[in-house]
């Protein structure tokens, strides 16, 4: 074991000596992002190990240990890495948690500390906690987000929202089943390559990866039978995480939807883009919001090449515009709406319902507080708007069973199955309406 | 012919129909499953060979438990809200609305103008296993209930979004004496309230409305409350075969699917029945045999002495307990030998009973046995002690400890797992150290496993025996009770056993005490010397799954049932008197009790008083918060409340007309604290300030149907009703900021508003269509800067009044003043109330909340509940502001929070101080500050109370809660309680 050191809080802290031979435990979100920000982790020398295990036994273990009244997600993540750290895998007094740390107004800013107090609780608080963060938040000498780290974490996010994107939309329609599986994978692995090498994280190199990845996946054999199409907004660890929802995608697949999943990258821009905005209400962070600007600019013109590779080689539909995301919230709530998913949560129902998404499942851990506001505050006043708008809020927790769930949702589709119907009736009259549809939609 | 199959598979029946090609219904058929639902389900398919032989027929499943059967039979599964669209579309065309209730779930279908539909979410439970439980609670049938609710003379408020709260709201009515019709038709008052907010949330039901399901099918009475409560005087339907709709609307729904011989499909249930299938399970309850014996002969040691009560002769004493569902009785002689003792459901009415069994007893004890002394316990202990004139009342917290002790001196650890409650505490230096209670929303208890296996039907001794022989518990999670019926709903649908299921009930209610009421971390936390007790442990199933989860022997007395009765017994022996001053026999049998319900007109709470009258007029009221009603004209005036007197500072804030003219601002949330600080700012600039009035029950329900989740907490739903309770009062602009952050003040590294708080006005603005006709200014202001306040609000109004920056700056200034101004004033008080205690020898609670909990209508009536015990009431913030600020172990950001810590650091070494935590429902930050709050108290040696409040109004708990406390400080003073 390394030697133990703390700051003046108190806080045990992440040393330069524990960087070289400590393992980084980080819980599990999205498999295809994660595992590309795992290789960046590795990259800079850190040992970083994605935890992917599932079970019961999670649920169990975060239930000992976090007060069963805080969100779900907190309870997933610290039974996630305390099963892991009781496994026997770990050399405990050569392991260290890392964690995402967003600190805003939100409970969620707490689930470090939560997994400190556990830890302590096991008397193991020689292990480190790691908060992983953009806005400077607790600092450690053995770990140090630098902007070359910061620049790759986000190829690795816009990579993984590239192919979670395409294959979501292949997937459901391919004509031999485990076409999209093999591109994907293919791509993965490609990817998990050239990310053992910081020179391959270039706008050029990736202009040529998007145009690779997007080619392949249009090169696959789709029977484009209209199907039920289900976007899923909501609180980011139940949206994007199977442990947290249940398996929500797989189930969503086997009722023979198409899965809308709005992209990770609009949560980090729109993260960044509170500090903007920030400066605009408060007059605070001056310096700091101009810096976010720039780097938002710069984002969107990487984020340019994604979509400009998807209209140039296939005819899936492209990411929306950050800009536009952000315009389509306004007359619900304010930009200004920052905890949580905040306005983001919002202006993802909307973005779907814009894209011809009308089938929503907006999700949550029970008694999520932003979302009684951004999430199923808002849903009367969409619905309102948008009369075929078909939204169901869903809530997860350790009690809440499967099968209530999946009841609700399968409600929410039989009617989206008897829209579609309808839908492609009309369509069958007016052909030319069609058109303009298709039009449209490759306008965007 | 085709014939057109629906089969309808629910949470406790399954329904089979049968209809030709016309739709007419040739056969239908229901029966209770269960839980064995595939093999009934195929006993059901078999009974209709004769109609199905002949030709092919399609086949749909539905129901909240077929998503299995279809599964594993391959046979078309269609939803049965949806199923239930398809048949009232066919056979009701007219129909505007249709509401049902079905075993578990609630579901409404708007048809006509914008089609929408929507199920009961995870937390709600107005439906029929609710009133199954309900009617269990109250030792009636559902007809029974139904019966009485017609001949109902008032309706009390039952808090309606769960059935959990709900059992807390009836239980002290029933203890109380409340009618028992009264009591049935506010069951069904609280059914219907769930449906209109949790799920019509905001549309209204009206025009025709087809009422379906069984409940709304079988009981008169609900039906009566629906049309009452809507309005509906011919739009109402109540069509026939109404609990069928479902199954009816599946067999429509087959119509276009495959066609199959009826062997074929009953080879595809069969094959389904006899599928086995994954489930969750855990290790059986116990090994061998042999593990069961040496399990039962360990318990079968730890036992009490009996005495004959035909021949004792000596003194004796008398120990009740009036619980909640049920009462004990206990009668020992003077070395705490049993003499008489029984258990039994009281059916809501204990004075019957007890009288009974009183007289029983005089005519046992002869003139060989006096008594000498008597103490009553639980949830009717005042009822009861002033029926009977019994010496004296004990909380049930000591009650209990003192029994334990009888049987293990050491003990340093009780859990007592009662019908309704759960209590545990830890006991040090012979004191009662901390006490925790089960929250309203986490009691799977006793009577949640007896209910269960009455609705599988079986008695509990026999339900327990399967427990014991299940080789595989299901794994159901733990929960509260209404997430437990959803987890056996999925047991049930994958086929489990009773026996499997009836074991995993068992683990859960453990785990639900352990884990989330005790919240024991790992097996050490809970001590050494163990005694269970309550008679939930009296079920062997329960008590070894107690011992597997904690690892460890401990002590169950074969009296565990009657613990509360046999403390109180023991009590009684102190302090030594004469003669009990309980009814004599001869005053027995003249004993005659009434009682009648009234609301007390003594203040703002307006209490739902019950009027018991005995014999020689004497009386007992009871439901009351206060002394007021009683008529007593000591009223602890002068015991310092702070609660009231910042409710009165703020409610008299007074404006004057002005050129602008009114602005309306809800007296609600953070508008609470901020009163002070917006009413100076624009009465300064020229508005007359109108507020809105104090929260009330029927304001709150005029805001009712707005409300977009049913799952926030209290006081954010109160201020729907307030917004409406201003546009009454005839304002047409409202001001309503937005929040994010707010005052800092140096307590946190961070001064941010709870996300509701923050955003809360936004939220009204897209869900209240009222505000679309008036002028609501809701602006993000940053009230903790006053140069970014200025711009901000200048920003906003200057758009819709001719302001100046100059009239800004001013009123502004007003608004710091008088901000500061109330702080100053909160602190003066607290200062005063704390020499005034010392003064008078008073002890001193720190009712430590937010400041919107000085609500009367959020805190019922708590800060008067304490005064009237001769405690002096504290806020936090009369006292946060002289502690430095100090590190935390959780993320202390959060103004309002961060008082918190401070005011439970600053009360460590105040020995007349103790705090407690008045925890809204549904608070997710709470769930942060509680263990906090707790960990800086625990630290100091002091104890942690903690009362959470909701919509409930029976403040049943909190008294406990407050009484164990005092209780507990008491022993602690006096050196804790003595040997033997």
């Amino acid at each position: 074991m390394a030697e133990l050191i703390y700051d003046k809080k108190g806080r045990l802290i992440f040393t330069k000596e524990m960087k070289k031979d400590y393992t980084l435990l980080m819980p599990m979100m999205l498999p295809i992002h994660f595992g590309f920000l795992q290789n960046v982790f590795h990259l800079h020398g850190y040992n970083a190990e994605l935890l992917d295990t599932i079970g019961h036994e999670i649920i169990e273990e975060g239930l000992r240990d976090v007060h069963n009244d805080i969100c779900y997600p907190a309870l997933l993540t610290t039974g996630q890495l305390m099963h892991a750290i009781k496994s026997g895998k770990y050399d405990v007094h050569k392991t260290a948690f890392i964690m995402s740390q967003t600190g805003g107004g939100c409970r969620a800013s707490n689930y470090i500390h939560l997994i400190r107090k556990t830890l302590k609780n096991h008397n193991m608080d020689y292990i480190p906690v790691i908060s992983f963060n953009a806005v400077g938040l607790e600092k450690n000498p053995g770990f140090k987000m630098t902007l070359k780290m910061a620049v790759q974490f986000l190829y690795a996010v816009i990579y993984g929202d590239l192919l979670m994107w395409l294959s979501n939309q292949t997937k459901p329609y391919e004509v031999n089943t485990g076409d999209t599986q093999k591109v994907l994978d293919k791509w993965v692995e490609e990817i998990n390559v050239q990310m053992k090498s910081s020179k391959n994280f270039l706008p050029k190199k990736a202009k040529k990866n998007f145009e690779g990845i997007v080619r392949d996946f249009a090169e696959i054999k789709l029977d484009m039978k209209p199907k039920v199409k289900v976007g899923v907004v909501g609180e980011i660890y139940i949206k994007y995480a199977a442990l947290g929802n249940n398996n929500l995608e797989d189930f969503l697949h086997s009722e023979d939807a198409e899965v809308v999943v709005p992209s990770l990258l609009d949560f980090v821009l729109y993260a960044m883009y509170n500090t903007v905005h920030d400066y605009e209400l408060y007059k605070v962070k001056f310096i700091m919001s101009k810096v976010m600007k720039f780097a938002l600019n710069a984002i969107y013109s990487l984020q340019a090449k994604v979509t400009h590779s998807i209209k140039k080689h296939s005819t899936f539909r492209p990411m929306q515009k950050f800009e536009h995301i952000r315009a389509l919230v306004k007359g619900y709530v304010s930009t200004g709406n920052k905890m949580g998913e905040g306005w983001l949560l919002t202006a993802e129902m909307l973005e779907l319902i814009d894209c011809g998404v009308d089938n929503i499942i907006c999700t949550q851990p029970f008694g999520c507080l932003p979302n009684h506001v951004v999430g199923k505050g808002m849903i009367r006043k969409i619905k309102k708007n948008f009369p075929d708008s078909n939204i169901v809020a869903i809530d997860y927790d350790s009690g809440a069973t499967k099968i209530n769930q999946e009841n609700r949702i399968k409600l929410m589709l039989s009617t989206a199955r008897k829209n579609l119907e309808k839908q492609t009736a009309k369509a069958d009259i007016s052909a030319d309406k069609q058109a303009d549809k298709t039009h449209c939609l490759k306008a965007m | 012919m085709t014939k057109h199959v629906g089969i309808d598979i629910g949470s406790t029946t399954v329904k089979v129909v049968v209809l030709d090609e016309q739709y007419n219904i040739l056969h239908k058929y229901y029966t209770r499953h269960y839980s064995k639902v595939r093999t009934e389900t195929l006993k059901l398919m078999q009974d209709v060979k004769s109609l199905l032989c002949d030709d092919d027929s399609t086949v749909s499943i539905t129901g909240s438990a077929g998503l299995g059967t279809s599964k594993q039979a391959g046979i078309d599964f269609v939803q049965e809200v949806f199923a239930t669209k398809i048949a009232v579309e066919q056979f009701l065309p007219y129909a505007d609305v249709v509401v049902e209730l079905g075993g578990e779930d609630a579901k409404i279908i708007f048809l006509t103008g914008g089609t929408e539909e929507r199920m009961n979410g995870t937390c709600a439970g107005g439906t029929g296993a609710f009133i199954d439980q309900m009617a269990t609670l109250m030792n009636v049938s559902v007809t029974e209930l139904d019966e009485l609710s017609l001949k109902y003379d008032k309706i009390y408020n039952i808090a309606s979004r769960c059935g959990v709260f709900a059992k807390s709201d009836i239980q002290p009515l029933l203890n109380q004496g409340a009618k028992k019709e009264d009591i049935a038709a506010s069951i069904y008052q609280a059914v219907v309230d769930q449906t209109i907010t949790g799920l019509a949330q905001g549309r209204k039901i009206d025009g025709n409305v087809v009422f379906l399901g069984g409940p709304l099918t079988f009981l008169q009475g609900l039906k009566i409350r629906f049309k009452e409560s809507l309005n509906l005087t011919s739009g109402a339907i109540f069509p026939d075969n109404s609990q069928y709709y479902i199954a009816i609307g599946a067999a429509i729904h087959s119509v276009n699917n495959q066609r199959y011989t009826y062997d074929d499909i009953i080879k595809r249930l069969t094959d389904a029945a006899n599928a086995k299938t994954i489930i969750e399970t855990l290790p059986a309850l116990f090994k061998d045999e042999a593990e069961y014996e040496a399990f039962k002969n360990r318990h079968n040691i730890t036992d009490v002495r009996q005495a004959d009560i035909s021949t004792y002769c000596g003194d004796a004493y008398l120990g009740i307990d009036a619980g909640s569902t049920t009462t004990k009785m206990v009668l020992i002689t003077s070395d705490c030998k049993i003499l008489y003792s029984f258990y039994t459901l009281n059916a809501g009415e204990p004075v019957p009973i007890v009288l009974d069994h009183l007289k029983k007893i005089y005519q046992l004890c002869e003139d060989r046995i006096q008594i000498k002394g008597s103490t009553v316990t639980g949830y009717g202990e005042d009822l009861i002690k002033n029926a009977f004139n019994i010496d004296s009342g004990l909380v049930e917290t000591m009650a209990h400890f003192i029994a334990a002790k009888k049987f293990n001196p050491e003990v340093d650890f009780i859990i007592d797992i009662g019908g309704q409650d759960i209590k545990c505490f830890k006991i040090k230096n012979n004191a009662i150290d901390s006490i925790v209670l089960n929250e309203a929303c986490s009691s799977g208890c006793g009577s949640f496993i007896e209910t269960f296996a009455r609705a599988l039907g079986y008695d509990m001794p026999r339900f327990t025996a399967l427990a014991l022989k299940s080789a595989h518990p299901v794994n159901l999670g733990s929960r509260c009770t209404v997430f437990m019926n959803s987890s056996v709903k999925q047991a049930q649908k994958d086929g489990a056993s009773i026996e499997d299921i009836s074991a995993g009930l068992a683990i859960s209610v453990i785990k639900n005490a352990l884990y989330k009421v005790i919240r024991a971390r790992n097996a050490d936390d809970i001590g050494s010397h163990i005694v269970v007790q309550g008679g939930t442990f009296l079920n062997d199933a329960i008590l070894r799954s107690f011992e597997i989860e904690t690892g460890k022997h401990v002590t169950r007395p074969s009296i565990a049932g009657l613990m509360g009765a046999y403390g109180c017994a023991v009590a009684s022996m102190r302090p030594k008197k004469d003669k009990s001053n309980l009814l004599t026999m001869e005053q027995l049998n003249h004993f005659v009790h009434t009682s009648k319900a009234a609301t007390c007109a003594g203040c703002t709470n307006k209490c739902k008083l019950t009027i018991n009258t005995f014999e020689n007029n004497r009386r007992f009221i009871s439901g009351n918060r206060c002394e007021r009603p009683l008529g007593s004209n000591n009223t602890n005036k002068d015991i310092p409340n702070i609660y009231d007197f910042k409710l009165n500072y703020l409610t008299s804030l007074k404006s004057a007309e002005g050129k602008f003219g009114k602005i309306g601002m809800p007296y609600g949330l953070n508008m609470y604290e901020n009163l002070p600080f917006y009413h100076a700012f624009f009465t300064s600039l020229g508005f007359e300030v109108v507020i809105s009035d104090i929260s009330t029950r029927e304001m709150y329900q005029t805001g009712q149907h707005t409300i977009p989740s049913d799952t926030v907490c209290y006081p954010a739903k109160l201020m729907h009703g307030h917004i409406e309770n201003l546009l009454s009062k005839g304002v047409d602009t409202i001001f309503y900021p937005c929040m994010p952050y707010n005052f800092d003040e140096k307590k946190g590294d961070n001064h941010y508003n709870c996300p509701v708080v923050a955003y809360y006005p936004e939220l009204l603005k897209c869900n209240m269509d009222v505000l679309g006709g008036i002028t609501y200014i809701y602006p993000y202001l940053a009230i903790y800067d006053r140069r970014i306040f200025e711009l901000r609000i200048y920003q906003s109004l200057s758009k819709l009044y001719n302001i100046t920056k100059k009239e800004i700056k001013k009123a502004t200034q007003a608004a710091y003043d008088a901000y500061y101004e109330y702080k100053k004033v909160i602190l003066k008080y607290g200062q005063e109330s704390i020499k005034y205690a010392q003064e008078n020898n008073l002890d001193i609670i720190v009712l430590a909340g937010r400041p919107y909990h000085i609500d009367p209508e959020i805190n019922h009536g708590i800060d008067r509940l304490i005064t009237s015990l001769n405690l002096a009431v504290l806020s936090e913030d009369s006292i946060s502001a002289y502690v430095e600020k100090q590190p935390c172990t959780v993320v202390n950001q959060w103004t309002y929070h961060a008082r918190l810590y401070a005011a439970a650091r600053y009360i460590k070494d105040k020995e007349n101080m103790n705090l407690i935590q008045l925890v809204s429902f549904g608070c997710g930050l709470d769930a942060v500050t509680t263990d906090e709050v707790r960990e800086i108290l625990e630290k100091e040696g002091k104890i942690y109370t903690q009362i959470k409040i909701d919509e409930i109004n029976n403040l049943g708990a909190a008294r406990i809660r407050i009484r164990s406390l005092i209780a507990a400080i008491d022993q602690a003073r006096n050196g804790g309680l003595e040997n033997g």
